[in-house]
């Protein structure tokens, strides 16, 4: 919302800067974006008196003026231009002065003549024919010819002479708060925020035109729950002409191109009251009769856009006996537009449900600066004052005659809502200790009604309702900024995290001691990623909460998964040519089946990586190198080949007992390739619900070894088809108690083994808690370890 | 006798004084001081001394004993000293090689900013909640005083997964104050950091997936000046002491009275610049008391209990600290960006 500080200062007098304008008025809650001074480009551009006009010596169509610029002597300015004469009042440029655009003008020399500036075209000071319609648009503007400027005076700065000199401050409302989409509402705000009267005035309409309105005018709301209040007067003999200047400049101010006198007061009252105006040319409506009604389906209309619009029962229209001549609130009828032979206007202040214009705007891609008020709800009350303004703007101009009498339907009770003022309960929720005095000063100077206790709530405040409402309004003028800043109080709580936070945090400083970063990826994926990564069509977790209004196929189904984003992230970085990528996230996964028609979103640790240092072991390194710091015990790694995002020979899942915790491997090619990369790429999942439930123990302290350990390697030779673990699981299934570790230290195949075997060697380490072993007890004990071996594995001592 | 023992101690004397090794001067101990040395030798004849001669000898060969075990000693330990400096100069390195750095990964930036804001409001007694985003419209919206009408829900603004406008994707994290309202024990005091949706093309200041932290205390007689108080604490713990802030009156369908939190341009400094558009303050947040509707319709008297709630958006938090200039940068999680941080 614009505000002009020219029209402003009509209602409330207020001499602030800009500056402090803004911020005095964003702190009581009318947010400003932005201030503009409309003549800010235009300096030392002064109204000139043409004394002399000679031809130029050297040119044949440069002329050379001697200007009276109100400043003793003439001086001397070259102009091509051929409009001006002797006696002429025109924008003189100065030396050193700047016009629209950022040009600069400075003195010099035009084939040998000095000018001292430049003579102006309404043009060169960013205005436009509309708003100087007796102005020549080719050439210079010769001011003294239009009888709209006749009191500017020579040597007078250009900005005041033409109305350039006016201040726009821009609003921010918020939706609560329509009626500060006018400049009464904001004068109201501004006259409560500095503390000073408020003057409005009430419309004086003297009528008399020709005729009984009642006779030529009929209306009807069927719809009646959608059109809470319909005002309409008629203006007749109407002689369409341009607005005058000082209504031309403050629509231009706020952002309005000035058309015709009519149309601009619909438009002057829309933005002083903030009230939608409409004028229809009576001629074309058919029957005398205005019928505001639900569209019919498949209904077209012409709107004053010159677009067709089709419509539907969704929509509300006002129409005559036949067919629509008007979207209500949105848009007029081109079929009743206001033209240069109207002679008969109906005006329209009506007030109409905002969901239905809301929501048909919407539907046909037109917001209108009408609609936007209508949608956030509009003051009924206000029909009545904004259509005897028109009038009275009406007669004021000489527009036109204005007939007796108002057609008014009432749809709804007025009701005047009264709140009890407690400034106890005020006082206790802003935590200050404000006299009730004081509550009731604030609340009058914005309007309300106050008389004790009981506070009336004016018609254009329906956002307030209760205690809390008005607190606010006693917060506002007393200032947020003067509420004090306590401590809280009262009852003390424990902070902290859940185990599961604390687990997702582990989880985290973990992957980063791994050397993972960590990424973050959207949560909605394009279901073409389940093919990427070579899931069947019929897989059950392809069944995904599908966005039924997404912004794009990429972004329409909620993950099951968390491998392809991790594979987008791997790949997006494999593209910019990084080199040796190790990536994490805990994300979510949403499937389908949650309570009563939710997600099930669980997490899952997300693991990534490729480069030179990597393979299938370094991946499962720091699996296994997360598990043990969160205790997890018998952990088992099983291969699968059956997980068609994965390699079939490098893909293990990982178990607690039968508790499927997640997998890792190296991704299968087909899958790489499908994301466009030509690399090797690693990835594990791990479902972070299961995590917390293997999660061990906090430790506890076990006495450290008295006695000291005896350490035995072995090697043993067995079948390719063994796996280590296989030849683990064993080794400590043969031990007799005495063995506390066995680790891997080398694998090797070729000379002294036979094809098809593998030499596994292990370092055993063996160790009594009560006494100091003897080597005869070691031996024992491996003695065993190698028997079931061999009898379990066919494997054999080397 | 006695002649025999100085000629021992002379030429004892004058082999420590040539040996520059410590091998060597061990080889010289066991020579001349050891149970066959030269000097045990000479004493093993003491026998065939008279007894007057016989303390005086053995007190020279004490002394004499004495005396070159003590040179020994310091031989040895300038043996031991020139050894060992040798072996630095030997072992010098260049240092401005650089080091073996074991790798480590980074934080997400928005997660560094995400734990800082945490870490502050537990320490001030607030639980941290976790909450599903695929949320119902009924707690995203209705129970937050945003009725069937309101703009926020239209298909333009807001996921949904059906017809019905029933399920969506939450466009709020404030969804979880209507869940803690509905579970947990009065008086209440959490924070909801998470993932948010709305209906927003990717530029370089939207994204159709963001963060929030939501905040909510509910108590008797919680106070705005307790909102002010807390959230000055917070700014100030996140954006360093004496950190200017200013609050405005603001509307949100949800709080009552509401307002937007603003700290002073660190760049300006308040005076006014690009970076603040020439106001001089910055939005940091949207709050405001609990609307009293909302409190009733979680069954909580407002007449009783009041409470207050703020909603931050992580990214802009992010996007500040760090001065990241481009939303973009944070979903991209290109590792020459992340490793930055």
């Amino acid at each position: 919302m614009n505000l002009s500080r020219k029209w402003l200062s009509e209602f409330v007098d207020i001499t602030a800067s800009d500056k402090d304008f803004a911020e005095a008025m964003t702190l009581s809650g009318s947010k400003v974006e932005v201030t503009a001074d409309l003549g800010a480009e235009i300096n030392n551009v002064v109204v000139g008196k043409v004394l002399s006009i000679v031809r130029h010596e050297n040119s044949d169509h440069m002329w050379v003026c001697q200007v009276d610029v109100g400043q003793g002597e003439p001086v001397q300015i070259v102009t091509g231009a051929q409009n001006v004469k002797e006696g002429d009042l025109v924008p003189a440029a100065l030396h050193n002065s700047t016009l629209p655009g950022g040009k600069k003008i400075e003195k010099g020399k035009l084939r040998g003549e000095i000018s001292n500036g430049m003579l102006c075209s309404f043009l060169e000071l960013g205005l436009e024919q509309r708003d100087f319609p007796a102005a020549f648009e080719d050439g210079i503007w010769i001011l003294s010819d239009d009888p709209e400027l006749k009191d500017i005076k020579i040597g007078q700065d250009i900005r005041e002479a033409v109305g350039l000199d006016d201040h726009v401050v821009e609003f921010e409302i918020t939706p609560n708060r329509p009626d500060c989409l006018s400049i009464i509402g904001l004068a109201r705000e501004a006259a409560a925020t500095y503390n000073v009267p408020l003057t409005l005035h009430a419309p004086v309409v003297k009528g008399g035109a020709e005729g009984e309105l009642g006779e030529l005018l009929e209306i009807e709301t069927p719809d009646a729950d959608l059109v809470p209040r319909y005002t309409a007067r008629m203006v007749r003999n109407v002689k369409i002409a341009p607005s005058p200047k000082w209504m031309r400049e403050r629509l231009r101010a706020m952002g309005v191109r000035p058309i015709n006198n009519i149309v601009d007061i619909t438009n002057y009252v829309m933005l002083e009251y903030g009230q939608p105006m409409h004028a229809f040319d009576y001629r074309y409506v058919n029957g005398g009769k205005i019928i505001v009604r639900r569209a019919v389906e498949g209904e077209e209309l012409t709107t004053l856009d010159g677009n067709v619009r089709k419509l539907n029962g969704d929509h509300l229209v006002i129409a005559d006996e036949n067919r629509a001549v008007g979207l209500a609130g949105i848009m007029g009828g081109m079929n009743s537009e206001i033209v240069e032979d109207t002679t008969d206007v109906v005006f329209e202040s009506a007030c109409f449900d905002g969901t239905c214009i809301r929501k048909g705007a919407l539907a046909l891609g037109m917001r209108t600066e009408a609609s936007a008020k209508f949608e956030k709800g509009l003051d009924p009350m206000n029909t009545m004052p904004a259509v005897d303004r028109a009038c009275e703007l009406v007669e004021m101009l000489g527009a036109g005659e204005v007939m007796d009498g108002v057609i008014d339907i009432l749809n709804y009770v007025p009701h005047i809502s009264v709140l009890k003022l407690e400034p106890e309960k005020i006082n206790a929720l802003l935590g200050t200790d404000l006299p009730a005095q004081e509550m009731r000063d604030i609340l009058t100077r914005v309007g309300f009604g106050v008389e004790d206790d009981a506070v009336a709530v004016p018609s254009w405040r329906g956002d307030v309702l209760r205690m809390a409402d008005l607190a606010e309004e006693v917060a506002r003028f007393h200032g947020y900024n003067n509420i004090p800043s306590t401590l809280m109080r009262g009852q003390t709580t424990m902070g902290g995290y859940s185990p599961a936070q604390q687990l997702e945090r582990r989880l985290g400083e973990l992957c980063r001691a791994f050397g993972h970063d960590e990424i973050i990826t959207y949560s909605f994926i394009s279901p073409t990623y389940y093919d990427k990564i070579r899931w069947p069509q019929d897989a059950a977790r392809r069944q995904s909460f599908k966005i039924l209004n997404p912004l794009g196929e990429d972004t329409s189904i909620m993950r099951t998964t968390v491998l392809p984003s991790m594979l987008e992230i791997l790949t997006r970085n494999y593209n910019y040519r990084n080199k040796n990528v190790k990536l994490y996230e805990v994300g979510r996964i949403y499937l389908p089946g949650g309570d009563d028609g939710l997600a099930v979103e669980n997490k899952v640790l997300s693991l990534g990586a490729y480069g030179d240092d990597m393979d299938f072991f370094a991946m499962k390194g720091v699996v296994e190198a997360i598990l043990k710091d969160l205790r997890v015990e018998n952990m088992e790694f099983v291969p699968l080949q059956d997980n068609p995002s994965y390699h079939p020979g490098q893909y293990a899942e990982v178990y607690v007992g039968a508790r499927k915790i997640g997998g890792l491997g190296q991704i299968h090619p087909i899958v790489a390739q499908n994301f466009g990369v030509d690399a090797k790429l690693f990835c594990a999942e791990l479902d972070f619900e299961q995590l917390l439930c293997c999660k061990g123990q906090d430790p506890e302290y076990t006495p450290l070894p008295k006695f000291p350990a005896v350490t035995r390697d072995i090697a043993v030779v067995c079948g390719e088809e063994i796996t280590v673990g296989a030849l683990q699981d064993c080794i400590r299934r043969g031990a007799k108690g005495l063995l506390k570790d066995v680790a891997l230290f080398d694998i090797y195949r070729g000379k002294g083994v036979d094809e098809g075997k593998k030499s596994v060697a292990f370092n055993l380490i063996l160790r009594a808690d009560d006494r100091s072993l003897t080597a005869e007890e070691a031996d024992e004990d491996v003695k065993g370890i190698l028997a079931l071996l061999e009898s379990e594995l066919g494997a054999v001592l080397r | 006798m006695k002649q025999q023992l100085e000629a021992i101690r002379a030429d004892a004397l004058a082999a420590f004084n040539a040996v520059d090794s410590a091998a060597a001067l061990d080889a010289l101990r066991v020579q001349y001081l050891g149970k066959k040395g030269e000097l045990t030798a000479v004493l093993k004849q003491m026998g065939k001394l008279s007894a007057e001669e016989r303390p005086v000898i053995g007190q020279l060969a004490n002394d004499i004993r004495a005396e070159l075990e003590k040179v020994l000693e310091e031989k040895s330990a300038s043996i031991e000293a020139q050894a060992l400096q040798q072996r630095l100069v030997e072992e010098k390195l260049d240092v401005t090689i650089p080091g073996k750095a074991p790798v480590i990964g980074h934080k997400h930036p928005m997660y560094i900013a995400l734990d800082e804001i945490k870490d502050i409001f537990i320490g001030m007694g607030f639980t941290v909640l976790d909450g599903p985003e695929v949320e119902f419209a009924e707690l995203n919206f209705d129970r937050l005083n945003a009725e069937e009408g309101h703009p926020s829900r239209d298909w333009s603004d807001t996921f949904y997964f059906d017809e019905d406008c029933r399920v969506m994707l939450r466009s709020q994290t404030s969804p979880m104050q209507v869940r803690a309202m509905d579970t947990m024990e009065l008086p209440i005091r959490i924070i909801a950091p998470g993932r948010v949706y709305r209906k927003d093309e990717v530029d370089a200041t939207h994204s159709p997936m963001f963060h929030q932290v939501e905040g909510m205390v509910i108590d008797k007689g919680v106070t705005m000046a307790d909102l002010k108080g807390t959230l000055n604490t917070v700014v100030e713990q996140l954006y360093g002491k004496g950190t200017k802030t200013r609050f405005r009156p603001h509307h949100f369908p949800f709080t009552e009275p509401s307002c937007e939190m603003d700290v002073q341009c660190h760049k300006c400094g308040g005076v006014g610049c690009p970076t603040c558009k020439g106001e001089g303050w910055i939005e940091l947040l949207g709050a405001g008391m609990i609307h009293p509707r909302v409190l009733e319709m979680a069954g909580i008297d407002p007449e009783v209990y009041s409470g207050w709630a703020f909603g931050i958006g992580l990214e802009r938090t992010a996007m500040r600290r760090f001065k990241i200039a481009d939303l973009r940068l944070i979903f991209e999680n290109d590792i020459r960006f992340l490793e930055q941080f």
